[in-house]
């Protein structure tokens, strides 16, 4: 689908992308479903706290270095912020510069308001923002409460507007609106491909926007392009409202992750002419491989980038086999967001380990340029079918299942899950951050680091033998999935082997 | 003095909403909140009660582990009783635990979906299971606290023949306040020395047969300068059990003595055994304090006021041990827990009570961008220390202030046991706050 930016409001996840929380199978027949139109989301007879796409939007744009965000709800939906300051203290001081907070207020929605009306609150917490932090931008993001009372958000952003004279965006992310908190990325990516992005004056072919998170592997990045004779621009976090409105000028956009970059890297493509690359993300080698490469191909420096991985591979391959000589056969489960899962899984398998289990969040059953997610059909082409669920976090599922598979050690990415494989005994890596595992280099420090996780591990032993888990022995004797309403659910006996105890 | 009424917009957020109080749920062992909210509730408010304060975790059944509806718009347009009542269903079946305690969120209390009723049907069937309206516009999850308890009041707890000497303690918020736990067992241990028997309702010692015994207790005992009260007054109504309202945090000797004495009067125990425990207690803090005298009296750069961000409970436990036990001067003092507005005049009054007839000027507050203004405008001829959140750790480096961080959210510091409460938590706050001075030059 193609993505209108004349709308106020990004459509979610669920209608654009066909995306889907619930679902258990294997990664070929995931494909397959998906490719075929036929990928139905399963719903849940239990279920345990998520996450909303409020988080991702708010989250996301609290980084901008010169812009604003009012949260038009009550207090607690801004209970996230304190977070995304501590992740913005980080940035800030990778980068060098003098910390501050995130600019982030908040209208405290009262049951007045919930009764009467919230417009008037919003409309001072705008002029508030304005007043103490003067940006240049303001951006609105809803909640479940000023959705559901359905506060005109539009018109008293428009007068607001038309008061202080810069630019204020409704971000349309109540959590109510969509099962997959991604779609909070798209909330914000659209909000700056509507308002914030402008045509491009002059081109700049050199330029590659990089879009990133905390953006960590700026330096090396940076060194890898200059051999390519490209300069990258990083962002949207830590860049400024007017850096953000140049990204049209750029040669070519790519990303660290699919699930993130997806949705603006196809807006610059298709509203104002900048070339999206889709490609694996560049954890592992063959990812970092596909990723330069497409690149390359993108803005014709296939020759420069062949030389370079040429070069890198050489330097690598000692230490990667020695790594692989360690990690074979090493039984591994992975628990990230979609691309992170699909790429880690085809990178820990690179590196000889066995993936018994792979769980994502969630799953776009296609991407905004159109086809399946590139890193999913990737995994289709190894002989080995590999089990996958989709399990929004559900932490249910996630301990039923290694308490039968216990793998070697689990692989995870969000705050709040690996620590329950520790508590049952299990090694457990968490990626937080997004250039882990990127290049050769760092393919090789990560390896390290699961040789690290898995020669000592008695902080997990320890707590194992003294915690108890939440969860009945009635529960962890069912099925994984038995809460999981999939109606082409695969038989009880297709289940069995897929959870075997290895 | 001065009282200010809460600002509309809140930046830089010191507490949550209602919904918050699942925190509190999560502090009893083996109790179980089951949360009926949009999806993205436990984990925002998680944030600033749990992972950003102190570093604390999901422990037994917090974080993901949360049963919850993720109320989607299926729910918001056609209602959510079904999902709530099949997610309940299933929770007794999954989740092993004592008490289950339904928490609604903004979704659910705007679309009026009637939780009582289906929660009733299970209490119906003899299952240890209360609910709760937390809707977040309703007010602080200091609010969502105090109506977390009255659930458990109302719906669970039965009459229970007193037993002497048993004590409920109404205290530190849990995970509101970065140090609970640590505090909860230093009153605890303050308690027992004057021969009484805390019912341990939150925390490490924490079960739920201390609350089932909460009306056996003999009195209940409000250490607090409000959030507790209402608990209290409830308690008293329904078992006529009385309370004891005592508004500080019991900081240092001072303040410590005069709690032990209070108490001890109020529970009728034999003034030789409550002062042959403060002896012992103050020897004990003044051979550490005499070591430490040569430092704090010679060292350059010493603090000699200091600004508290923080809420009411520890900005006056804090205020009152700096100055009448340290010798500080407070300058500015900003409450950040939304206190209620009736009771906002009682709390100021209590920022009077100093000796030297020394005031701390109060400013109620929970915007902490209009704190950073007020901060930023002060005139202090010394550096000033500021005992605040995270929040505060940028204006102090822009000032060249000393920072201690006291009150949520915390990133900056693990917290696991540690308490400033009591004479042993005094020595601690000394620590703490002399080690940033010495921290600072060498
Ligand atoms: S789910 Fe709704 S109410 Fe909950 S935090 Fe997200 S926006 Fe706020």
């Amino acid at each position: 689908m193609s993505i209108n930016l004349d709308r106020s409001q990004v459509i979610i996840r669920e209608k654009r992308l066909k995306s889907i929380v619930g679902y258990q199978g294997t990664i070929k027949d995931l494909a397959e479903q998906s490719q075929s139109g036929c990928l139905k989301n399963a719903s849940r007879g239990f279920s345990q706290a998520t996450n909303c796409n409020s988080g991702c939007a708010q989250g996301y744009l609290s980084s901008i270095t010169d812009a604003a965000i009012v949260n038009h709800g009550p207090i607690g939906c801004a209970g996230d912020v304190a977070g995304a300051n501590a992740g913005f203290q980080w940035g800030q001081r990778i980068r060098g510069w003098n910390q501050r907070n995130v600019r982030v207020i908040n209208t405290n929605m009262s049951e007045k308001a919930v009764v009467f009306g919230g417009d008037k609150i919003l409309k001072e917490g705008i002029l508030k923002a304005y007043e103490r932090f003067k940006p240049k931008a303001i951006f609105v993001t809803t909640s479940c409460a000023s959705g559901i009372i359905g506060d005109d958000i539009e018109s008293t952003i428009k007068s607001a507007e038309a008061e202080i004279g810069i630019p204020v965006v409704p971000v349309f992310c109540e959590g109510f609106r969509s099962q997959i908190w991604a779609s909070g990325f798209d909330a914000a990516f659209h909000a700056l491909l509507t308002r914030i992005v402008k045509p491009a004056e002059k081109k700049r072919p050199e330029l590659v926007n990089v879009i990133n998170f905390v953006g960590s592997g700026r330096a090396l990045i940076t060194e890898i392009f200059g051999r390519l004779g490209l300069v990258p621009q990083f962002g949207t976090q830590y860049s400024s409202i007017e850096e953000i409105s140049r990204w049209s000028e750029a040669g070519a956009t790519i990303s660290i992750c699919g699930t993130l970059g997806g949705y603006m890297g196809n807006g610059l493509e298709q509203n104002f002419g900048v070339p999206y690359v889709t490609a694996l993300q560049p954890h592992g080698i063959s990812g970092f491989d596909d990723w330069l490469t497409k690149l390359g191909e993108t803005v014709g420096k296939e020759k420069e980038v062949e030389e370079y991985l040429a070069e890198q591979k050489i330097l690598a391959a000692p230490e990667l086999e020695e790594i692989k000589f360690k990690l074979k056969g090493k039984k591994v489960v992975v628990g990230m967001g979609p691309s992170f899962a699909h790429n880690y899984i085809r990178f820990l398998e690179d590196l000889g380990m066995e993936v018994v289990w792979g769980f994502s969040w969630h799953y776009d059953a296609k991407h905004d340029h159109g086809g399946c997610p590139s890193c999913t059909v990737e995994l289709t082409k190894k002989d080995k079918d590999i089990p996958v669920s989709v399990s929004d976090q559900q932490n249910h599922e996630v301990i039923n299942l290694l308490s039968k598979v216990k793998p070697d050690i689990f692989i995870g990415r969000h705050p709040g899950m690996s620590v329950w494989a520790t508590k049952m005994g299990i090694p457990a890596i968490m990626v937080s951050d997004e250039y882990s595992a990127f290049g050769y280099q760092g393919t090789i420090e990560f390896g390290h680091r699961i040789i690290d996780a898995l020669t000592n591990n008695n902080l997990a032993l320890n707590l194992s033998k003294r915690i108890n888990l939440p969860y009945t022995e009635w529960w962890l004797e069912q099925d994984p999935f038995e809460f999981l309403e999939q109606n082409n659910k695969r038989t009880e006996s297709e289940n069995k082997k897929n959870v075997a105890v290895r | 003095m001065r009282i200010r009424k809460m600002s509309l917009c809140v930046e830089q957020i010191r507490h949550v909403c209602t919904l918050g109080a699942f925190e509190s749920v999560l502090a009893i062992k083996r109790a179980v909140p089951i949360v009926h909210a949009g999806p993205g509730c436990v984990a925002k408010l998680w944030t600033t009660l749990g992972s950003q304060n102190g570093h604390q975790g999901s422990g037994y059944v917090g974080g993901h582990a949360i049963p919850c509806t993720n109320a989607s718009e299926k729910e918001v347009v056609f209602g959510g009783t079904d999902r709530l009542r099949t997610v309940i269903t299933n929770t007794f079946d999954v989740i092993d635990g004592d008490l289950f305690v339904v928490l609604t969120g903004c979704t659910s209390d705007i679309i009026g979906d009637d939780v009582g009723e289906i929660t009733r049907k299970f209490q119906a069937q003899g299952k240890p299971i209360v609910y709760v309206e937390t809707g977040g516009f309703k007010g602080s999850n200091l609010i969502g606290h105090e109506l977390v308890l009255d659930a458990i009041i109302d719906q669970y707890l039965q009459p229970q023949q007193v037993e002497p000497g048993l004590v409920n303690i109404w205290s530190s918020v849990p995970y509101q306040n970065t140090f609970w736990s640590g505090d909860i067992e230093q009153l605890n241990i303050l308690i027992s020395s004057l021969g009484l028997k805390p019912n341990v309702i939150f925390g490490p010692d924490s079960s739920v047969d201390a609350v089932n015994n909460i009306p056996k207790a003999q009195f209940n005992l409000v250490i607090s300068p409000w959030v507790g009260l209402r608990t209290a007054e409830h308690l008293e109504d329904k078992f006529g059990t009385p309370f004891l309202h005592y508004p500080a945090l019991p900081i240092g000797p001072t303040e410590t003595s005069n709690f032990l004495r209070t108490v001890g009067e109020f529970a009728g125990i034999d003034p030789s055994v409550v002062e042959n425990v403060i002896r012992k207690q103050e020897d004990r803090y003044f051979y550490y304090l005499e070591r430490a005298a040569d430092t704090l009296l010679e060292t350059r750069l010493l603090p000699r006021r200091f600004i508290t961000v923080a809420d009411s409970l520890y900005a006056l436990g804090i205020a009152k041990f700096l100055t009448n036990d340290m010798g500080l001067i407070p300058e500015k003092q900003f409450i950040t827990d939304d206190t209620p507005t009736n009771y906002q005049s009682d709390v100021a009054a209590e920022f009077a009570k100093f000796t030297n007839d020394i005031v701390a000027e109060t400013t109620f507050s929970n915007d902490g961008g209009f704190i950073e203004e007020e901060i930023r405008r002060l005139k202090i001829r010394s550096r000033p220390l500021i005992l605040g959140s995270s929040w505060e750790r940028v204006v102090a480096r822009d000032l060249n202030a000393y920072q201690l961080s006291v009150s949520a959210p915390i990133g900056n510091e693990m917290v696991l046991s540690k308490s400033y409460v009591g004479y042993n938590g005094a020595l601690q706050l000394v620590e703490d706050i002399y080690s940033v001075v010495l921290n600072d030059f060498m």
